[in-house]
């Protein structure tokens, strides 16, 4: 592989993704810390969306219940007094596989927008049932008091600790969807996303290679949101709110779709954005508007919104893409 | 019974059109079939029923003994039967290789194999690259499809059709819109297949169907008004009134 701007932005952001804990422990500041582990943990659920969105051509506007799936597993098991992290894991990703597996199953009998309706309904009926369950907390959460047990192997509670297991879950996921993507699996997902109606006709059962991309996905982003809630300590219904949806696919959109770094960069350049733009208007903006009583800064997304349209609108393929533009260009 | 495809009594009505009447042909093995008829008389609805895209509202179609009328498209694939289409169908966001190799991988077992490089599997590559080679595309192997001109685009929705190592070939106008020099090409590469393939040709170019053909039907809307070798065809009253818009040159009996 030759060097260029596309791979050394990825090995760089690897690379500081890696020395974040190093950073925190140095400045002694552990609010750097817990918004990368939040960066982490999203990229793997905005990973797992790329898979069958990018890849796959299936746009799910409902895929935060999964995050909300894999958060209550573990939620609601530690409510009821199990805090293996053995059991709690392995059956988040086992609960998410089967919602998606139901719901892919029926969704995916459908095409384009209706499709998307159609999973954005299924994700809004999870959500309700979330604020239904008043034994957890209903649409208040529910606390989490004790982190997923792993007896001595690992600390889940130390926060360095806490986020090499989410970052080596996200390079696992990375690696995986690696493999399969260029993998014959891969290949046939591809060409359903391109042309469906020639894949079948030249020998491929569409479906069911979709439906288990669509598991797969799901699977992924169960574990997500058990990482999710361990770092929040607290699960509620609004991980499954709909907007949740919607900036998962924001961050596969503004990163790149169909390309294995973009849900990745695309998570930090969102979450960074969410950081940064309110801060930075409110050193700006916001002395402008004193007399007024309004403060700019808490509607940022004014901002954030012509940035995303500037983005479609020019740079197709996101972030990633237009790095790889770049590359091409250079006589290297 | 030793038509390889036999289809009796096939009977499609869109609302109050009636789009295939009552249609019945046998097409032995080894036959290069020819389908003619003026525009709107169902020809692609016909190959579209043929091959499982919409299914028939009556009649039956078997293919190598078995009966296929109900069946999806993908197990059509499976016992042999593969299509071109009138509209180009390709993988536009993929390579010409992968193009064919997918055509390949589709008739190599399932693809749930997660984990070992498609694209460095000899065993799809190698296929797919003598398909295109026959097709004379291999020099454009690494080319995207989105990037070849219309004549090669044409080529490679043949290509992919025989990438599958199919027993018969349902070709839709694989002449449509080429020019002179390209149509010859494919002429070429159809007399060659066609002493391997049985070959259902639907096709509005009457020298490529005269020169081609074993047989011809033909189709005015929907219904099946000749079915007989060339000069039969050529000499047919019936068919120079609706479909050569002629009536001076009533020759020879009418042949059913």
């Amino acid at each position: 592989m030759a060097l260029n701007l596309r791979t050394l932005v990825a090995a760089l952001l690897v690379l500081a993704l890696l020395l974040v804990p190093v950073y925190a422990a140095f400045i002694g500041n552990n609010f750097i810390l817990s918004v990368c582990t939040r960066m982490v943990i999203l990229a793997i659920a905005a990973t797992s969306l790329n898979l069958i969105m990018g890849y796959g051509g299936m746009v799910s506007f409902g895929h935060a219940a999964y995050l909300g799936i894999g958060g209550y597993v573990v939620g609601i098991l530690a409510f009821e007094g199990i805090y293996s992290g053995f059991i709690q894991w392995p059956l988040a990703l086992v609960v998410s596989a089967v919602f998606a597996l139901v719901i892919g199953a029926l969704s995916l009998r459908t095409k384009g927008v209706y499709f998307i309706m159609i999973t954005l309904a299924f994700a809004q009926m999870i959500y309700y049932v979330g604020v239904s369950l008043s034994r957890y907390g209903a649409d208040d959460g529910l606390t989490i008091q004790r982190r997923s047990q792993f007896g001595d192997l690992i600390n889940m509670s130390h926060k360095a600790t806490f986020y090499y297991v989410c970052l080596a879950c996200l390079f696992i996921t990375l690696f995986v969807v690696w493999r399969l993507v260029n993998s014959r699996f891969g290949m046939a997902i591809q060409g359903a996303r391109s042309n469906d109606t020639r894949m079948r006709a030249i020998g491929f059962p569409t479906y069911r290679y979709k439906l288990t991309c669509f598991v797969i996905a799901g699977t992924i982003c169960g574990l997500a949101g058990a990482l999710l809630a361990n770092h929040t300590d607290f699960i509620s219904p609004a991980v499954m709110h709909w907007t949740r949806s919607g900036d998962l696919i924001v961050m596969v959109v503004l990163g790149g779709m169909a390309t294995l770094f973009g849900p990745l960069i695309g998570t930090v350049a969102f979450l960074a954005l969410e950081e940064a733009l309110p801060f930075v208007m409110s050193k700006t903006i916001d002395p402008y508007f004193i007399p007024s009583g309004i403060r700019p800064s808490e509607y940022w997304q004014i901002i954030l919104g012509p940035l995303l349209l500037l983005v479609v609108l020019f740079a197709r393929g996101g972030i990633d893409g237009f790095l790889a533009r770049i590359s091409d260009k250079e006589p290297s | 019974m030793s038509a390889l495809l036999q289809v009796e009594n096939l009977a499609k009505r869109f609302g109050g059109i009636v789009a295939t009447d009552d249609v019945v042909f046998n097409i032995p093995e080894g036959e290069l079939h020819a389908v003619i008829g003026p525009n709107g008389a169902g020809k692609t609805t016909l190959i579209s029923q043929l091959f499982g895209q919409l299914m028939p509202d009556s009649g039956r179609v078997t293919f190598a003994g078995t009966d296929i009328t109900r069946l999806p498209m993908h197990q059509r694939s499976a016992l042999g039967l593969a299509r071109s289409f009138q509209i180009t169908s390709l993988f536009l966001d993929l390579s010409v290789l992968d193009n064919v190799a997918l055509a390949v991988q589709a008739h190599a077992g399932h693809s749930f194999h997660f984990w070992r490089d498609a694209r460095k599997q000899s065993e799809l590559r190698d296929p797919a690259r003598a398909v295109l080679d026959r097709a004379g595309l291999a020099h454009l192997g690494n080319r995207s499809a989105a990037a070849l001109s219309h004549g090669e685009r044409r080529q490679l929705e043949l290509a992919m059709a025989l990438a599958g190592s199919p027993r018969m070939l349902l070709l839709d106008e694989p002449m449509a819109g080429l020019g002179p020099e390209e149509s010859a090409r494919m002429v070429d590469m159809l007399r060659e297949l066609k002493r391997k393939y049985t070959i259902l040709l639907v096709e509005h170019d009457m020298e490529a169907v005269f020169a081609l053909a074993d047989r011809i039907t033909v189709l005015v809307y929907g219904r099946v008004i000749a079915s007989g070798p060339p000069d039969e065809i050529r000499g047919n009253a019936q068919v120079r009134e609706a479909y050569l818009g002629e009536e001076d040159h009533v020759e020879g009996a009418v042949n059913g």
